[in-house]
């Protein structure tokens, strides 16, 4: 519905075929990666690729691990006391937990957007212009730009565009998420990460959410993560499937909704658990 | 409505299934009334602080009034003669306000920076395990009765501070407001640091995945959110110093004049009552006097602890984004 | 990037900054603390024995001990304790149990609030006008320790609430559920689940009455007795005054030195050892929480 106004023309083809293991579109490489809170084990031996341009979904029942994996791809967990990570993220061939990378710097790069909706308590024009700002923007017309930039192609400019200079705490639910994935896309991030960023919504949000993703993944390659199998089918190009802590299976979207591999796979699409 | 604990719900067993109406009737009106009778109660303790409040104002009041008979409110409030033991006496408080109010603003001009500075780094410095630690020591700070405070500034710091400086006496309000200080410390950490852990988390992971540092989400995000809580704290903080006795009564030199110098010895409010109340007549125009002071003190910090009550209200963070 | 390499450096280098200043002030207050308490031991450890502790003083208080101040501070604050405690308790589950949201309630914060804000020579005076003279007790154990309960009484209540609120509202259903009356379910299930965070909590008030000076200054304090107090309207000694006295009254204060060095380091173990004391175990409660 509503097209970003400045997006750069699309890299990927739309109908990309599911992407092999260690090709050049892979922007992540996740290599042997394995996650302990404390003693307990909640990733073992995760290898994937996460295609450039393209929506990944992590799918699976709660507790399975794919939002802990999703916030290993930014560096979010070690937020968490006593947790370690074993084995590489490779982003564009970077190590994410090698030696001398910044956590700061690698979050800049790979933008998150949470399952609750977490405004900060200030303007609209501020929470988006925050990112930018910490990195030194400070000329009135350049971030005036971005915040405009980034609105709009979080497809919320139109209806904000009067109300720059008031709380975001006075939008609804659904504005109030598109703001915070604004205001992820103001830092010119590679890389969207997306923690079930729907759950909190009602389904009109929803579906407005969904289709900024299918129109975001032009610029940016998306992560989502979503308990929502719809979801994933709908928005997503290639799904990868978690349990018990393991890749079960990833693959085309297509392919693992109508003929996936596992047998857990196809009972847990099918609704048989989770 | 029945009640398994009550005698008369276990006399009632032997009956096997009550089927009368009217028993249970009867039961659940007692039982009603005697929950009223207990609920009224626990409201009568509620209000007894309020109770209390009330009485210390009314006996403040009572017995501090009987000095306006015979001085006028303005020179007692406005005088600069404080010698209430003198033929006539002198009942000017204005020397022992400024002196009180000269401790309070020195003291929290060293304890805000100590105090915030120690709850941020409890906040966000230290580690879960020296966390653990060093909070229950700053609790520890706080619970130091003042006389060993007082004890300590007298004792080991004002000889030292003559030596140091070469000063006249040690005594002054240099030394009272650095124990003073000491004294409001810990208020104003563990209230700070309250006040930063209760900004959302979502919004400090908000601001972390934006790529901002720990410090930059602390200056934008987390001490925005906790502005109001660290200004009560202050405010208590300071509340705390104004009213504090034992240490402005050893250390703080006693001389009921106005300060020239951070140097000079100063008589504040509290201890004036604690040194006079000993030797004075009870009812006399001195004892008047002492509770009128008390008065005084009374208002001020009462205007403290309002201010902060209305500043928590006036700021509370609404959450993160359930607006 | 290598202009943002370089300003995420300088972005690094202003947190290192800010958070090293946060260092230097915990270590200038833990300094502070560490030093009184290291001082007062080194100079007080000397005087200890058991006789300081066992004995009257002598030679106007230039030799001797402190017990009859010692039993005194004990009195006093045991009978604080007796004020407080179900005072503080009660109006804790009234807050925690009973309140609902609206103008009592609101009055009743406002006048706790307050009543901890109120000075402790405010108390003091407080206890003169209405313990000593209204209700004629004299200067008396029973006027400071009703004082001194006053002055507690906000602790105590702040204690017991926070412990009340701890017990999940899971607790209350089940025995309401069960056809228990509201003040049945606080007697035999909200009360029992809370009362070792109440005691541990009061343990400060405890502490803090008997550290407390001013309030006990004209209501119940004498400069010496000999005896121990035989009734409530006896006046006693007690361990803050004493050191008072001691370190400002008198023609001996220099010889004194060491005996108020050692009464000192008897306040503290006692004062700072509760509140360790309560302090380890609510730790300890807070981590072990079993619901």
């Amino acid at each position: 519905m509503v097209v970003a106004a400045q997006s750069r023309p699309s890299l990927a083809q739309q109908d990309l075929p599911a992407p092999p293991a260690d090709n050049a579109q892979a922007i992540i490489q996740v290599r042997e990666l394995n996650f302990f809170y404390g003693d307990v084990q909640a990733l073992s031996d995760i290898n994937l690729d996460i295609a450039r341009n393209q929506v990944t979904a992590l799918i699976g029942p709660s507790g399975c691990g794919k939002s802990t994996f999703l916030r290993l791809l930014n560096r979010m967990n070690e937020l968490i006391p006593g947790t370690r990570v074993h084995g590489q993220v490779l982003f564009e061939g970077v190590d994410l937990y090698g030696p001398g990378v910044d956590p700061v710097e690698v979050r800049r790069r790979v933008g998150m957007v949470f399952q609750k909706p977490n405004p900060f308590p200030k303007t609209i024009y501020n929470n988006v212009a925050y990112g930018p700002r910490l990195y030194g923007v400070k000329d009135r017309r350049r971030l005036d730009e971005a915040v405009e930039r980034s609105l709009r192609s979080a497809a919320l400019w139109e209806e904000v565009k009067d109300i720059l200079n008031t709380s975001a705490l006075g939008l609804s639910g659904g504005q109030q998420q598109r703001l915070c994935i604004a205001r992820a896309i103001a830092m010119e991030p590679e890389v969207l990460l997306m923690d079930e960023p729907t759950s909190a919504l009602d389904p009109l949000a929803t579906s407005r959410i969904e289709e900024l993703v299918t129109e975001l993944k032009r610029r940016y390659t998306v992560v989502i993560v979503t308990h929502n199998m719809q979801q994933a089918a709908r928005v997503s190009d290639v799904t990868a499937f978690f349990y018990l802590g393991r890749l079960v299976e990833m693959g085309p979207t297509e392919t693992i909704f109508t003929r996936p591999r596992e047998k857990q796979t196809e009972q847990y699409i099918t609704g048989r658990f989770g | 409505m029945l009640n398994p604990f009550s005698g008369q719900a276990l006399a009632h067993k032997g009956l096997g299934r009550l089927t009368s109406a009217g028993i249970m009737n009867r039961r659940k009106r007692t039982s009603t009334e005697r929950e009223v009778i207990i609920r009224r109660f626990f409201v009568a303790a509620g209000l007894f602080s309020l109770v209390v409040m009330t009485l210390i104002v009314l006996f403040l009041f009572a017995e501090g009034i009987g000095l306006f008979r015979t001085v006028s409110v303005s020179d007692f409030l406005l005088g600069t003669a404080w010698y209430p033991t003198y033929d006539p006496p002198d009942f000017g408080v204005l020397p022992l306000i400024v002196g009180s109010a000269a401790v309070t603003l020195l003291s929290s001009l060293i304890a805000v920076p100590l105090g915030v500075g120690t709850a941020l780094y409890l906040a966000e410095v230290a580690g879960d395990r020296t966390r653990e630690i060093l909070k229950p020591a700053v609790e520890l700070l706080a619970s130091l009765p003042s006389v060993v405070l007082g004890f300590v500034g007298m004792v080991v710091l004002a000889p030292l501070m003559q030596q140091w400086w070469d000063i006249p006496t040690g005594l002054n309000v240099f030394n009272a407001s650095l124990m003073l200080a000491l004294m409001a410390i810990p208020t104003i950490a563990s209230i700070s640091e309250d006040a930063l852990h209760a900004v959302p988390r979502e919004l400090n992971e908000a601001s972390l995945a934006l790529g901002a540092t720990r410090w930059e989400t602390l200056t934008r995000v987390q001490l925005p959110g906790a502005l109001s809580g660290i200004g009560t704290g202050v405010i208590l903080g300071m509340s705390r110093a104004m009213g504090e006795t034992m240490v402005v009564l050893m250390v703080a030199g006693g001389a009921a004049q106005i300060p020239g110098s951070i140097f000079d010895s100063v008589r504040p409010l509290p201890a004036s009552i604690a040194a006079e109340m000993g030797e004075t007549p009870f009812g006399s125009e001195h004892y008047h006097a002492l509770f009128a002071i008390g008065m005084v003190l009374f208002l001020m910090t009462l205007a403290f602890n309002l201010v902060a009550a209305w500043f928590s209200r006036r700021f509370q963070q609404k959450g993160a984004a359930t607006l | 990037m290598s202009q943002d390499r370089r300003m995420l450096f300088w972005r690094r280098a202003r947190q290192e900054m800010a958070f090293l200043v946060f260092r230097l002030a915990v270590l200038v207050v833990l300094g502070a603390l560490g030093g009184i308490l290291l001082y007062v031991l080194i100079q007080g450890a000397g005087a200890i024995s058991w006789e300081f502790l066992t004995a009257a003083p002598r030679d106007s208080m230039t030799k001797g001990g402190i017990f009859p101040a010692l039993m005194g501070t004990l009195y006093l604050t045991l009978g604080a304790v007796l004020v407080a405690l179900p005072l503080g308790v009660a109006a804790a589950v009234y807050l925690s149990e009973y309140a609902t949201e609206g103008r009592v309630l609101r009055l009743v914060r406002l006048g706790i609030a307050n009543l901890a804000g109120v000075p402790s020579v405010v108390f003091g005076l407080f206890g003169l006008a209405l313990f000593v003279g209204y209700f004629k007790l004299g200067i008396s154990l029973a006027a400071g320790s009703l004082t001194l309960g006053l002055l507690i009484l906000p602790t105590v209540i702040g204690a017991a609430e926070e412990a009340l609120r701890q017990v999940p509202g899971t607790f209350r259903e089940a025995s309401l559920g069960l056809g228990a009356t509201r003040w049945q379910t606080i007697r035999k299930v909200v009360l029992p689940a809370a009362l070792p965070g109440i005691l541990t909590g009061s343990i400060l008030g405890v502490g803090r009455a008997a550290g407390e000076t001013a309030p006990i200054m004209f209501t119940a304090a004498t400069f010496f007795t000999l005896r121990l107090p035989s009734s409530p309207l006896d006046q006693v000694m007690a361990l803050p005054y004493h050191i008072y006295v001691l370190a400002t009254a008198g023609t001996h204060i220099a010889q004194t030195r060491p005996l108020q060095y050692g009464t000192v380091l008897v306040l503290i173990s006692l004062v700072l050892g509760l509140s360790l004391i309560a302090i380890v175990i609510r730790s300890r409660m807070r981590r072990h929480k079993k619901w």
